[in-house]
């Protein structure tokens, strides 16, 4: 029959075809494999609440190791000046995830030193606030960016009682993969949750802290009993900023 | 009464089309300069981590608050039975729609992120005001087109009323919106304050009066129509009104926040320290926006000549932009209290360091994008009634039924 020449073909065809298409998929198969095979291959779960308890009384003045640690933890130090920017308003327009920030009691005159940076609140402002949901608290605690659907609206930085945000105000030359960052989206503290995601259970400000001998920031899991902040928080007094708010922070301060 | 003749706006034509390219330039000026601030990023412009909403902003919410005050008229004339404001209706409802584009083209195009517009329009997070705006916006100008629709063609008259009273509802919701944009930041001093809401409704009712009376009076006089003192003085009474109730909104928005101990800095900041704020205040908001209009419109004979009617207008859409230069920027600038008892006397991050308030200076593409929206605005009007029948052939005294509203109460 004339039509077994073309069924050779045919044949012929679909066997090529297969192999190159195994070519092209396998890899992708076996990549999505190992990324299956991480630790954060299992969901975000409400079981934990990350937070952390930061003893001003050991917060030393003039100390900034917190802050240049988150710095080069998610390459904030990468951040340049734009040509022909100037100095003093560049600073105004750059990112800060964590500041230090020294206030004076009107009454007593009794100065304390405290780092302040987003305070993963329970019932956060700026998730309330911003239209596509792109600010979203997770369900272990972390208020973070989804950074492809933020619009860049701002409305999250106008809400925030902390001012913990930052907007990109320039083009991104260099980033880190874990985390990236673009011109024209709002950004802020993650809880180091690159770090979290992978297994480690410390934040980059917290090693810096303890590295220099101050241990004022304890981080850890607030619904685990037996964590070192959940510990620390049952033996010292604590409070939130802004308390009349009532956010529940994840973030607890000592001797504020 | 005799019906009504609606015409298109007849100027003549190098007039119009040097109107159109004078409006487009405008408006292109504008889009260079949202096109400049995009391509290089927010840097370029006077906004800062501490002030994140700038001049951009005080134009479009003055143009959006505008706009949803424009459809006063209509809404006078629809809801409201009176028959002498019916044929300044299509006008009113034409300005309503192009004053919200022009708003919300500055408004987008500010964004951080322009090009992810589809972004908002996919993902709503039904608990943010702004979600709630965007679909208000909308829906606005959606249902005032159908208004207009039952306004200008015969046939669909008999739903004006209704879907007119839909639309007088659906302004008020959007207004109270746009207010509760700023009302509902409960960590600003500034804003936290429901009263936010209505004090955007007759603020709206005036900034919407305003531009509706400079915009009827000008193509009128250009197209040598005549407009006589019952139409005009009516609405002028009206503006009037509107104006009055702003500051009784001022007023008890700033009596309140003495009462309250905690916003005493805040008063303090607005009414005497806070410079550049306080300026706007006074010679803003109260002197320009407030006392010289009120001046003016109550005055047995200034109140009787049309230039100075026109100033009035136009003083209060000047104060009406220090108003909201004041309320956006003066909001942001004043340090917010991070921890109540104690001053800030060191920061990594500005927060105000011994109640300094947040540095802003607008610059020149802000401004420029901001202009841009009002050319937006005036062109899709200019556009608007050369090429469709908005405006009333004539609306001299004789024209107007001085006693509409009685004769429609005999019907």
């Amino acid at each position: 029959m004339n039509a077994e020449p073309t069924d050779a073909g045919r044949r012929d065809f679909l066997g090529k075809a297969a192999i190159v298409g195994a070519t092209v998929v396998a890899p992708g198969i076996v990549l999505h494999a190992v990324a299956e095979a991480a630790p954060r291959s299992e969901a975000v779960s409400s079981k934990v609440r990350w937070g952390m308890l930061i003893d001003t009384t050991k917060c030393a003045d003039g100390c900034r190791a917190c802050v240049d640690a988150c710095d080069q933890e998610n390459g904030l130090n990468l951040q340049t000046r734009p040509e022909g920017e100037d100095a003093k308003k560049w600073d105004e327009q750059r990112a800060v995830w964590i500041r230090k920030v020294k206030v004076r009691d009107n009454l007593t005159g009794r100065v304390t030193g405290l780092p302040v940076m987003c305070q993963h609140c329970e019932h956060p402002p700026c998730v309330d606030v911003c239209p596509t949901g792109a600010s979203f608290r997770r369900a272990d605690g972390i208020v973070m960016v989804d950074r492809h659907i933020c619009i860049g609206c701002r409305y999250c930085m106008m809400a925030c009682p902390y001012k913990a945000r930052s907007f990109i105000h320039e083009a991104v030359e260099d980033k880190l993969t874990l985390a990236p960052r673009g011109k024209g989206c709002v950004e802020s503290c993650t809880l180091c949750v690159h770090r979290l995601d992978n297994g480690r259970t410390t934040t980059a400000c917290q090693d810096a802290c303890t590295k220099d001998g101050h241990a004022a920031i304890v981080f850890g899991d607030l619904k685990d009993p037996n964590s070192p902040v959940s510990k620390a928080l049952a033996q010292v007094q604590s409070n939130q900023i802004r308390p009349e708010l009532k956010l529940d922070t994840g973030v607890r301060y000592h001797g504020l | 009464m005799k019906k009504t003749q609606f015409s298109e706006w007849g100027i003549s034509s190098p007039r119009y089309w040097g109107l159109l390219a004078f409006l487009a330039a405008v408006a292109g000026v504008g889009g260079l300069a949202a096109l400049y601030m995009e391509h290089n990023g927010h840097w370029l412009t006077g906004m800062t981590n501490q002030v994140v909403w700038g001049t951009p902003h005080v134009f479009a919410v003055f143009l959006i608050v505008a706009a949803s005050g424009a459809l006063n008229v209509a809404s006078i004339g629809s809801v409201f039975g009176k028959k002498i404001y019916k044929p300044l209706a299509p006008l009113s409802g034409l300005l309503a729609v192009t004053l919200l584009i022009g708003g919300l083209m500055v408004l987008v195009l500010d964004l951080g992120r322009p090009d992810r517009l589809i972004v908002a329009m996919t993902y709503y997070n039904f608990k943010s005001i702004f979600a709630w705006n965007i679909i208000l916006y909308t829906g606005f100008m959606a249902i005032v087109l159908v208004y207009l629709f039952t306004m200008m063609e015969r046939k669909m008259n008999a739903y004006a009323k209704a879907v007119g009273t839909f639309a007088f509802v659906w302004r008020l919701v959007l207004t109270t919106g746009t207010g509760s944009i700023f009302g509902f930041l409960v960590a600003r001093e500034a804003y936290n304050s429901a009263l936010l809401a209505p004090m955007f409704i007759v603020m709206s009712f005036a900034f919407g009066t305003a531009i509706y009376i400079l915009v009827l009076m000008y193509a009128f006089r250009a197209d040598n129509r005549s407009l006589g003192d019952i139409v005009l003085f009516r609405l002028k009474n009206l503006l009037g009104v509107f104006i009055a109730g702003m500051w009784y909104f001022t007023l008890v928005y700033h009596l309140t926040n003495l009462y309250i101990t905690e916003n005493h800095d805040f008063v303090a900041f607005v009414l005497r320290d806070g410079g550049i704020y306080t300026a706007a205040f006074w010679l803003g908001h109260i002197i320009v926006g407030v006392v010289i209009p009120l001046g003016i419109i109550y005055h047995p004979v200034l109140g009787q000549s049309r230039r100075w009617i026109a100033g009035a207008c136009a003083a209060v859409i000047l104060g009406g932009l220090a108003n909201m230069y004041l309320i956006i920027i003066g909001g942001q600038a004043f340090p917010m209290t991070l921890f109540p008892g104690k001053t800030i006397i060191e920061s990594g991050f500005y927060d105000g360091v011994n109640g300094l308030p947040a540095a802003y200076s607008p610059s020149i593409p802000e401004f420029l994008l901001g202009l841009g929206g009002v050319a937006v605005a005036l062109l899709l009007t200019t556009v608007g009634i050369r090429m469709l029948r908005f405006l009333p052939a004539s609306l001299a005294d004789e024209v107007a039924d001085p006693h509409g509203g009685k004769t429609a109460a005999a019907h």
